[in-house]
């Protein structure tokens, strides 16, 4: 089965790293990934705070593109943008819940000579890694266990809820497995799904900041190396503005924040580059991962 | 932005009265109310679920950003539906949710606040009820606007426009950030677009302007 990849604007700009991290874990796992051609952007909370009709239509073209490029009986469409898997499993959802919706949008839909049937999947690749292809198989295939490195794993809102069923709303764990899998040490930490502020942090940034304050001191105070996530507006909120909160607080947050997908990579063996290293603002210290014996020392 | 102080509190002689500084005393008349907003509202936001809410407060608790709020979402659920529209689409509170979905799945009679909380966003941006220059419609615009004309988002080019219009004194104190996302490729000049930008135009509701049909 190939898995239909939908990137969303973010992986192509502020959250690069994630994109490439993701692309190069899925090729080390030799899980098959194919671009959904001519993606269009979800729309993420803005659309829809100007007109839901057309909010639900455009997500919904992505939907229906995917159905047309898929020969499968059930299209598995992975979007790993946090906004982007609520918005495209939000327009999944309530097609198939509200008759009147579903009838509004393939309306507006077949205006552009498109047609959604219900097929499509939409998954997050926390699901995806963990409940297709498991995590004894990540587990076979670790190069350098990340042992000792302690993470805060954060899942931020949007991926664990409303729409989500493969993990806790509140609570979730998937990503604190992967993590396990990895030899490194998932720290228990209460505000994994507490919300970073998403795009307040630029509109109302003083109420942003300190949402991401609060995230990041209790991260600290835990003692984590790293915080680790799986969103790219997450990543962003909660590493370039440590100075500013630090200055505006007076704290002393120097925490790394990088994709779980990079910290797969590195214990695959992955290229540095090749996973996006080289875009964070603070490289996180590895060096206490064990290398194994002959494994070049430089790599880490 | 500074976030709003609640309004000083002065007794009928003028002198204020330094127990009272946090209550407002408002009489708003029946006939002063939009009855049937709330139906509305409701009726935007699937469901007549939003007027058997228990006012339990759970939303209130739950949201990360309530304390930021002039009213929090319970107050707000209230209102709305007892019919006080000007003060609930002049409120920040629909501004600053920023749609984590914390209170919906926790609500005890599955309201679904975030939909709420976009409902009143829609009216207030269609009927002009927002602060001027609070930057969270105009990121709303200048998004939609953007993906019309693209089909995609590009980062950095919706910034700039919304300093632009909001605060241009904030591309200065941001004008560092983004030199050190720009040197590790994290900000892209290019414009990224959709081939068939017809397939958009004809998606979105006839009759709908290029700009949207936003006025501003």
């Amino acid at each position: 089965m190939t898995y239909l990849y939908y990137p969303g604007c973010s992986l192509r700009s502020t959250g690069r790293a994630y994109e490439e991290s993701l692309l190069t874990v899925f090729r080390a796992l030799e899980i098959p990934l194919k671009e959904l051609d001519d993606w269009n952007c979800c729309g993420a909370t803005s659309y829809v705070s100007i007109d839901e009709t057309d909010a639900f239509a455009l997500a919904a073209r992505n939907l229906a593109l995917a159905e047309a490029q898929s020969s499968d009986g059930s299209v598995q469409l992975i979007a790993p943008c946090s906004a982007c898997y609520l918005v495209l499993s939000k327009t999944e959802r309530y097609l198939e819940d509200y008759p009147d919706v579903n009838a509004k949008i393939n309306a507006a839909l077949d205006r552009a000579g498109l047609r959604y049937h219900g097929k499509v999947d939409v998954r997050h690749p926390l699901d995806v890694l963990v409940n297709d292809f498991g995590l004894e198989k990540i587990a076979k295939r670790i190069k350098h266990p990340l042992t000792g490195l302690e993470v805060a794993c954060y899942y931020g809102c949007q991926t664990v809820r409303p729409f989500a069923t493969y993990d806790h709303p509140q609570y979730p764990e998937t990503m604190d497995k992967i993590v396990k899998v990895l030899g490194a040490e998932p720290i228990d930490w209460p505000l994994k799904t507490r919300c970073c502020g998403g795009s307040l942090t630029g509109t109302i940034q003083e109420a942003g900041l300190r949402l991401n304050r609060a995230l990041l001191k209790e991260a600290k105070g835990r003692d984590a190396d790293l915080v680790a996530t799986c969103c790219p507006l997450c990543q962003h909120n909660l590493e370039c503005y440590q100075p500013r909160i630090n200055r505006m607080y007076d704290e002393d947050i120097d925490i790394p924040v990088a994709y779980f997908t990079q910290l797969m990579g590195i214990a695959l063996g992955c290229d540095e580059r090749e996973l996006g290293m080289h875009r964070l603002m603070k490289k996180p210290s590895l060096k206490h991962i064990m290398h194994p014996k002959g494994a070049s020392a430089n790599a880490w | 932005m500074s976030l709003p102080t609640p309004p000083a509190v002065q007794s009928d002689d003028g002198a204020s009265i330094e127990s009272m500084k946090q209550v407002v005393r408002r009489i708003k008349f029946e006939s002063e109310l939009d009855l049937e907003f709330g139906e509305r509202v409701a009726a935007k936001a699937y469901g007549q679920k939003l007027l058997s809410c228990i006012q339990c407060g759970t939303c209130s608790a739950t949201c990360p950003l309530s304390h930021y709020m002039d009213y929090t979402p319970r107050k707000i659920i209230a209102m709305t539906r007892e019919g006080f529209r000007e003060e609930v689409l002049n409120s920040l509170t629909i501004w600053l949710c920023s749609s984590c979905y914390a209170c919906q799945v926790q609500c005890p009679r599955q309201i679904h606040i975030t939909d709420v909380m976009y409902a009143l966003k829609r009216e207030a941006i269609s009927l002009g009820f927002y602060p001027r220059r609070l930057p969270i419609p105009v990121l709303a615009r200048e998004f939609f606007k953007r993906v019309l004309k693209d089909g995609r988002n590009t980062e950095s080019w919706l910034l700039i426009s919304l300093y632009l219009r909001t605060n241009p004194f904030r591309m200065l104190k941001e004008a560092m950030l983004g030199l050190r996302l720009f040197v590790r490729g994290r900000l892209t000049v290019g414009r990224e677009r959709v081939r068939r930008r017809d397939q958009l135009r004809a998606i979105l509701t006839p009759g709908r302007p290029k700009n949207g049909g936003l006025v501003k």
